[in-house]
């Protein structure tokens, strides 16, 4: 009994400091991120932690080297990630080379088959065995120096205490206070955007609806990049897409709707979820015309294409976001953009987004994790560090077609954001490669014979 | 970044292996990492499908070939080992080694380098490459450019040169034979990084 009474005053302060806490928390939640987020300005508190960052980061990867030189361990550095140094000969020349070594005959008959045509498709298919370009853009980049994250560095070793401690204070740091600060303000942005677009989604169509929508989506977006710590450094802002245009990007990370959307208003596209994401795709749509597609339209190609030409043709209506890679690479190289969105015939806006793995990986490798548990990396990793470049629009030229035009754009986004062109298919990281690449390998071949061959028949 | 002991320990047999195919323990962690890459379902071997999924070898004439030069006959997946041996071929030849008639071929040898090529074309294993083996090698270099009475005339002019005692087949000899004048190190040896 004389124990209950003891514990009552306890029991009174322990409400008190949990009280005054929270109201602490949520003023300086307020102020430092919310109303900013509202007005689109910023206090340059994520500069300095990302100045404050870089810092330990080096000193981090000192240890390391240091510490494995010490103790005479083999490091190897992945971030060059070849294995073996591939010779860029073409079929045409390797063979003319093996045949000049090899022919024991005049040079009359130098076109013809030889046995040893085979090294060549015999080298070139044992190299790609040992390394090749297309399965190294699905995996995650690796890193030349250490960012405290375990999951950056596959061989993370007990090589100093201090390091570790270090490593130890980074994890309660991620988990304990950064990512529930930024899970409250996840919801709180996405909270937001569902309530506010179903308020306006009453008011009646006109300049004041689409000025409030705007706005309201700005808003909530600032919220959600700042809930990432997302640091977005914007390039060229005066070739923002305009309405009635296409803005088109490469594609890493889900993520990269939300640096897109949170500078500016665009239509978004894609087919309606089930679920939180559903509720928050048809809240979206009530405010202001997105294009959601059914399951089942998503596979009628012309249907597709109609919808799209019918919104674009509409100049009070916002450019559509379109990402054409199809599925998320991972930041390293651009692959094959889908023709779709480059028949339909509008201004093209082209965007380069690239990620700074420094501070976190940003690409999302749908095979190896879901939606949720993505999100979650995402928010216990230091912070999501990208600069976006908005690039000059883009037109279809005369007797383009929409496949040129494709690439023309690829070409230009790969170029400003520093990544590899790539002309494989984004796809591939699912499907296998169609027969007509290999026949293009055949004809090739078949080119150097054929001029012989007709003269023997 | 980080250590390669790591990985060097969960590889049985290193030192083996190093002695065997003359890789460095480097090389062998490099490679480890790519036959990890490939082997998605992480069952520790390869089967062919997982070769299939590297798609220049899929657009490769004799991708096919190759791939079945990891399998022993009867042998339906290829374990880590078997994985470095073979890829040992292609490795330069090594100069500076004395040639020593009592210690086995080296993997990388000339001699080894030309036995690997030419079970690519002797699919059936019976130490010749008969004229039916040599026409399907160009059937599938060749496919759908040229006829089949093209590809036999070919066929038929191959032999001709190369087959020395008449009985319509290439042996390893005959092949070793026509192909004395070509520079096997360097256009059968892939430089290794490091």
């Amino acid at each position: 009994m004389g124990l209950f009474l003891d514990f009552n005053p306890f029991d009174n302060l322990l409400c008190i400091l949990l009280g005054i806490s929270f109201t602490v928390w949520f003023t300086l939640l307020l102020v430092f991120i919310i109303v900013p987020a509202i007005f689109g300005v910023s206090f340059g508190i994520r500069q300095l932690y990302m100045k404050t960052l870089l810092k330990i980061f080096e000193w981090a990867t000192h240890r390391i080297e240091r510490g494995a030189k010490d103790n005479n361990h083999l490091l190897y550095k992945p971030y060059s990630n070849a294995i073996i140094a591939k010779e860029p000969t073409s079929l045409e020349e390797e063979i003319k080379e093996i045949r000049r070594s090899g022919s024991n005959r005049d040079l009359d008959h130098a076109s013809e088959f030889e046995m040893s045509d085979i090294f060549y498709f015999c080298r070139q298919g044992v190299e790609s065995i040992m390394d090749d370009e297309v399965t190294k853009r699905f995996s995650a980049e690796e890193l030349e120096s250490w960012n405290l994250l375990t999951r950056s560095n596959y061989n993370f070793q007990h090589i100093s205490l201090r390091l570790t401690v270090l490593w130890g204070l980074g994890v309660v740091i991620r988990y304990g206070f950064l990512l529930p600060l930024r899970v409250t303000l996840a919801f709180t942005g996405v909270g937001l955007l569902v309530v506010l677009t179903s308020i306006i989604g009453f008011l009646p169509n006109g300049r004041m609806k689409n000025f409030l929508s705007e706005q309201v989506h700005l808003m909530c977006y600032r919220i959600c990049v700042r809930a990432l710590t997302a640091i977005i450094t914007y390039h060229d802002s005066e070739n923002k897409p305009k309405n009635g245009g296409i803005c088109v990007a490469n594609h890493t990370s889900p993520i990269d709707v939300i640096i897109l959307a949170s500078d500016g208003c665009y239509a978004m596209v894609g087919q309606i979820h089930g679920g939180l994401m559903g509720v928050i795709q048809k809240s979206m749509v009530k405010a202001c015309p997105h294009i959601w597609f059914e399951r089942s339209e998503v596979k009628d190609r012309h249907l597709v294409a109609k919808r799209l030409s019918d919104h674009v043709e509409d100049k009070t209506k916002l450019p559509i976001l379109i990402f054409p890679e199809g599925t998320c690479i991972n930041n390293t190289s651009v692959m094959m953009f889908k023709k779709g969105s480059f028949e339909i015939g509008s201004t093209v806006y082209p965007v380069a987004i690239k990620y700074d793995p420094r501070f976190g990986d940003a690409f999302w490798n749908s095979s190896q994790f879901g939606m949720v548990n993505y999100l979650l990396r995402m928010m216990s990793s230091w912070a999501i560090v990208c600069s976006v470049w908005y690039l000059p629009p883009m037109t279809r030229e005369e007797g383009e077609d929409a496949v040129q035009f494709a690439n023309r754009v690829k070409a230009a986004i790969a170029r400003q954001g520093g990544l590899v062109d790539l002309l494989w298919d984004g796809g591939l990281k699912r499907g296998k490669v169609k027969d007509t690449f290999k026949e293009e390998q055949q004809k090739l071949y078949s080119k150097i014979k054929l001029p012989v061959i007709g003269r023997e028949v | 970044m980080g250590s390669t002991n790591s990985t060097l320990s969960k590889i049985p047999n290193v030192e083996e292996l190093v002695q065997e195919t003359g890789f460095t323990p480097a090389h062998i962690v490099r490679l480890y990492d790519r036959f990890e890459a490939l082997d998605k379902e992480k069952t520790g071997h390869l089967r062919p499908q997982d070769f299939g999924a590297i798609n220049r070898l899929a657009i490769n004439p004799i991708g096919d070939r190759i791939i079945g030069a990891f399998f022993s006959p009867g042998q339906e997946t290829v374990d880590f080992h078997s994985f470095v041996r073979i890829l040992a071929h292609f490795r330069p030849a090594d100069k500076k080694r004395p040639k020593d008639p009592s210690m086995p071929e080296p993997v990388n040898s000339r001699t080894s380098k030309l036995k690997f090529a030419f079970q690519l074309y002797d699919q059936d294993k019976d130490g010749k490459i008969s004229r039916a083996e040599l026409l399907q090698v160009l059937r599938s270099m060749l496919e759908m450019q040229v006829t089949e009475e093209q590809l036999e005339s070919i066929a038929d002019r191959t032999i001709q040169e190369a087959d020395l005692d008449t009985d319509d087949a290439i042996s390893f000899e005959e092949f070793r034979k026509s192909l004395e004048k070509v520079n096997i190190d360097h256009k059968m040896s892939i430089r290794f990084l490091r």
